[in-house]
């Protein structure tokens, strides 16, 4: 148990957990990040599938997220309180055995697909 | 010019600021503190003004403490420190008994200074202690030189070691200022300053933050 006035600092990381939707490794997303130009900001989409959350529940939690672009592998690493993220979208669940999907780095194409996870039973929850 | 507070580390967490970058804070108690004295150049020959903070019995109070409370009106403290010429800048006047806040003092995006008593980490090798790299290898049949302090001086001539010669001893346990510390963030309503970086000392001990 975190000391009382500690959690009282990290009570709006706590609100801002909130705002993202139940998704692990496996999961399919769209991350919306905020980017700053100049004066101007906007927002770009990333999508991709996760393949790791590190440090669930602290101030430090971030998520990987893997997409093959124009055929090379591109791997994001998001810090998931961090005020740049806009949202996260949950696209497509996945159907993975572990908790950290690496060997998805070693496949292409076909070998790369994961199967959808379907229903709502408690392993899809958390 | 010491202007300051006496708190308490509560301990450390990150935070993320406006560029989105997550920052290694410390969160400190910092006050309510109560005015006990105000010294003058008339009574003291010098001006500044102490503080009390952190409650204590009466009864692990000694009495000419109880004393010096009752003369200001407030009920025993457990830290009293003095704030050399404060308020002499700001032309502010602290009377006895009177309240300080945090708010009173820092607001958020200031640079402060904090001063503790480092952790004590007893007695400790040159390694560790002046961040020496030791002797020789580790390996090729090197045996017992790996944490040494190599030489302390020449021979015949000055055939002494000479004063302040660095060597093993007690390692921490002293007054440590930390100084520029952004305040990331200033929480009013439980006393709470919350600054980028370390400070020195172990959580729930006592500290000073000086602006």
């Amino acid at each position: 148990m975190r000391n009382q006035f500690i959690q009282m600092v990290e009570a709006s990381n706590a609100e801002a957990r909130k705002k993202f939707p139940e998704f692990r490794a496996g999961d399919t997303v769209n991350v919306r990040v905020r980017i700053k130009e100049g004066e101007k900001e906007r927002i770009q989409q990333y999508q991709g599938v996760v393949i790791q959350r590190k440090n669930p529940n602290t101030n430090g939690e971030s998520f990987t997220v893997r997409k093959v672009s124009n055929g090379v592998g591109v791997e994001r690493i998001f810090p998931l309180l961090s005020p740049n993220i806009d949202g996260v979208d949950l696209v497509r669940r996945g159907k993975v055995r572990r908790a950290r999907i690496y060997y998805l780095r070693g496949r292409m194409g076909k070998a790369a697909r994961i199967k959808e996870r379907r229903g709502n039973y408690a392993s899809a929850t958390k | 010019m010491p202007i300051g507070l006496i708190g308490k580390k509560i301990g450390m967490t990150s935070l993320f600021n406006a560029d989105g970058r997550s920052v290694a804070c410390t969160v400190i108690q910092a006050g309510p503190c109560v005015v006990t004295q105000v010294k003058t150049e008339d009574t003291d020959g010098y001006r500044a003004v102490q503080m009390g903070f952190g409650e204590r019995k009466e009864k692990n109070t000694p009495k000419p403490l109880q004393g010096h409370f009752k003369k200001s009106g407030t009920t025993p403290k457990r830290k009293l420190v003095e704030f050399r010429n404060m308020g002499v800048e700001t032309e502010t006047t602290y009377e006895v008994g009177q309240e300080v806040n945090v708010t009173d003092l820092f607001e958020e995006g200031q640079f402060v200074d904090v001063v503790g008593t480092s952790k004590g980490k007893g007695f400790q090798g040159v390694v560790k202690r002046y961040n020496f790299a030791g002797v020789g290898q580790a390996t090729h049949g090197q045996h017992n030189r790996l944490r040494a302090p190599g030489s302390i001086g020449a021979s015949s001539y000055p055939s002494r070691v000479f004063k302040g010669m660095r060597m093993a001893g007690r390692m921490g346990g002293n007054r440590v200022k930390v100084k520029n510390l952004r305040v990331e963030k200033i929480m009013p309503e439980a006393n709470l300053i919350v600054v980028s970086g370390a400070i020195p000392g172990a959580n729930n001990s006592t500290i000073l933050i000086q602006r």
